[in-house]
């Protein structure tokens, strides 16, 4: 990329368009006009390489058995691929992983735009609440956590005296585990699709609102026919940051459950903390770190390019 | 009725009553454990387990915290924890800014080849799983004495906040019209100074907003503080996670003053930039 220069075509050209203008008093030289890009980027650029020397070195652990207790590794080729896609812990870890970033989304998308909805109403409770939304949002996961786990606690939490639910009702466990996380998910990331919508809805155009209410369109005409094929674009920006962040989710997972009970919300980046942080074995980590890294990749791939015919079909209907 | 999906008209019916439960009943659930918090932080140790709502309201379990004794109660720095996150965060956004602003100003500028390149593997640092970069840089922060240090962690916090500052900045710069620092070049002004007295100023909230949310988020980072750093520069959200650690007594009311404190300075922050918080949230993608 820093051989050829030659499709340089600077913006400050195309705006010049006017004749002899865009002549600077004292001339740059056209080459250094045409490197200047590229030197401004080249402190990004080192650090973006610096970034991606451990990720690469993360893919190459994959294809060695490198562990603590193997400081010197040796070249095993796909050998971990095949041990890690041959144990059951790792589809649990898939399925555990799928199923929490397709329901968090899921409920957090529909609640999300449904409080957008209810919000951008002109309502007195609408407007106090919305300087409250995003709370949740801003503080961190983590902590987010710790709230939670105190409020799950069956002996002295607020959740089982408040539900009366009583001092036996388990919301870690085996069976509950999962969907209290997710419940926490919900909790913490619904007000960002809540704010992304509902910033949309208010930029979209009035008139063919309007336009239709005086053809006497009802409210879930003009919902599904209008106003959702030009809110697409926003919702699906919210969905594409919750689904890929959910696929690597693990910091509130890892302070409510560890990945536990038994292995029941065991993610794949908690699969992967046990295997590198806890047990050492850096290779097996490194494999299932970049069998996520390529689901994710897949997955953003095929999601911004629904994106970008979404944005395409919303510009069409505004017009 | 139809236009009440665009605000304006207002009326009191049965559907805008219900709308207003709903919306009510969504933010009893979102703060609820908010308030829950503050309340817990607010009891005496014999009061943490003993009553939920009725009890006598003491601010001590916060000078607690912030004291000695906490550390010797608790085995928790937390004010060392207060101090680290401070010079972790503030480095990590200084040294994203100076790098990021010139890349985001030839990026948002300029169409030149490799510039998209470059701006998408930025953003994939977002998107890519913490842990596939950690577990290397964990042997290497070992090997070089890395581990457990704020250098080492202001260089893995770049992933959180570089893609933030410059693909939030870009956008503003994007905005900019060419022509108010053509005008300036005009004028005899070097490019370099056009950017400086013209451009630089024209995006300074853009420059706020990048920056302090991506303070935010890296005072909000768990996992990297959590498996590159030890004792010694053990950060916020490891120290409040490792109040529920651990056998012993078990200190709650502690913890929940811990956890307020650790999310008041994102909260102050967030509501300071609020009018630029989509923006910044979805990196640009939705202007508001």
């Amino acid at each position: 990329m820093t051989t050829t220069m030659d499709e340089t075509g600077t913006r400050e050209h195309r705006h010049g368009g006017t004749g002899g203008t865009g002549r600077e008093v004292k001339p740059v030289p056209a080459w250094r006009r045409r490197l200047r890009p590229y030197l401004l980027s080249v402190p990004a650029l080192l650090i973006t390489v610096g970034i991606l020397y451990p990720f690469v070195l993360g893919a190459y652990y994959s294809v060695l058995n490198y562990a603590a207790v193997r400081p010197t590794p040796e070249f095993v080729g796909l050998d971990n691929f095949k041990t890690v896609m041959s144990d059951p812990i790792f589809w649990t870890s898939v399925r555990v992983t799928a199923v929490y970033a397709l329901v968090a989304t899921a409920v957090e998308t529909v609640l999300g735009v449904g409080i957008a909805l209810l919000l951008n109403r002109s309502s007195i409770v609408g407007k106090i609440f919305e300087k409250v939304l995003i709370l949740p949002l801003m503080i961190a996961p983590v902590i987010a956590g710790v709230i939670w786990r105190l409020m799950f606690n069956p002996q002295f939490g607020i959740l089982n005296h408040v539900l009366g639910l009583g001092s036996t009702f388990n919301w870690l466990s085996t069976k509950t585990a999962l969907w209290s996380v997710i419940l926490v998910d919900v909790w913490i990331f619904t007000p960002f699709v809540a704010i992304l919508v509902l910033a949309g809805i208010r930029s979209l155009p009035k008139e063919p609102f309007e336009a239709s209410d005086v053809d006497g369109a009802g409210w879930f005409y003009m919902f599904r026919r209008l106003m959702l094929p030009m809110m697409w674009p926003y919702i699906l920006v919210a969905v594409i940051f919750r689904f890929m962040d959910s696929l690597k989710i693990f910091d509130h997972v890892f302070v409510l459950t560890a990945g536990g009970p038994g292995s029941t919300t065991r993610t794949l980046q908690i699969g992967a903390y046990e295997d590198s942080i806890i047990n050492l074995n850096y290779s097996v980590g490194s494999t299932y770190m970049f069998l996520l890294w390529a689901l994710v990749f897949l997955t953003a791939r095929y999601l911004v390019s629904v994106l970008g015919k979404a944005q395409k079909r919303a510009a069409g209907s505004e017009t | 009725m139809a236009t009440e999906l665009m605000p304006g008209r207002k009326r009191l019916t049965t559907g805008s009553v219900v709308a207003d439960l709903a919306v009510i009943g969504w933010f009893v659930f979102s703060l609820f454990p908010i308030v829950w918090m503050v309340l817990l932080s607010l009891k005496t140790s014999a009061e943490q387990t003993s009553t939920y709502f009725t009890f006598s309201p003491t601010l001590e379990n916060f000078g607690t915290v912030l004291s000695d004794r906490g550390t010797a109660l608790t085995s928790v720095d937390f004010t060392s924890a207060l101090l680290t996150s401070v010079v972790n965060c503030g480095g990590a956004v200084l040294v994203s800014l100076v790098i990021g602003i010139p890349a985001a100003y030839a990026a948002g500028r300029w169409r030149y080849r490799g510039s998209n390149d470059l701006m998408f593997t930025i953003l994939s640092f977002r998107f890519a799983p913490e842990l596939m970069v950690i577990v290397p840089l964990f042997v290497i922060y070992n090997q070089v004495g890395l581990f457990d240090t704020k250098v080492g962690l202001i260089w893995v916090l770049q992933l959180v906040t570089m893609p933030l500052v410059v693909w939030i900045l870009r956008s503003y710069f994007e905005d900019l019209p060419a022509d108010l620092e053509q005008a300036a070049l005009l004028d005899g002004y070097t490019r370099r100074r056009a950017f400086v007295m013209v451009a630089l100023p024209l995006v300074r909230p853009g420059i706020a907003a990048a920056a302090l949310l991506a303070f935010i988020f890296a005072w909000n980072n768990y996992v990297f503080p959590l498996i590159l750093t030890g004792s010694d520069n053990s950060t916020v959200t490891v120290a409040i996670s490792k109040y529920l650690g651990g056998g012993g007594q078990a200190y709650y009311n502690l913890t929940a003053a811990a956890a307020i404190i650790g999310a008041l300075p994102p909260l102050a922050l967030a509501l300071t930039i609020q009018r630029y918080l989509v923006r910044g949230l979805s990196f640009g993608a939705v202007k508001s």
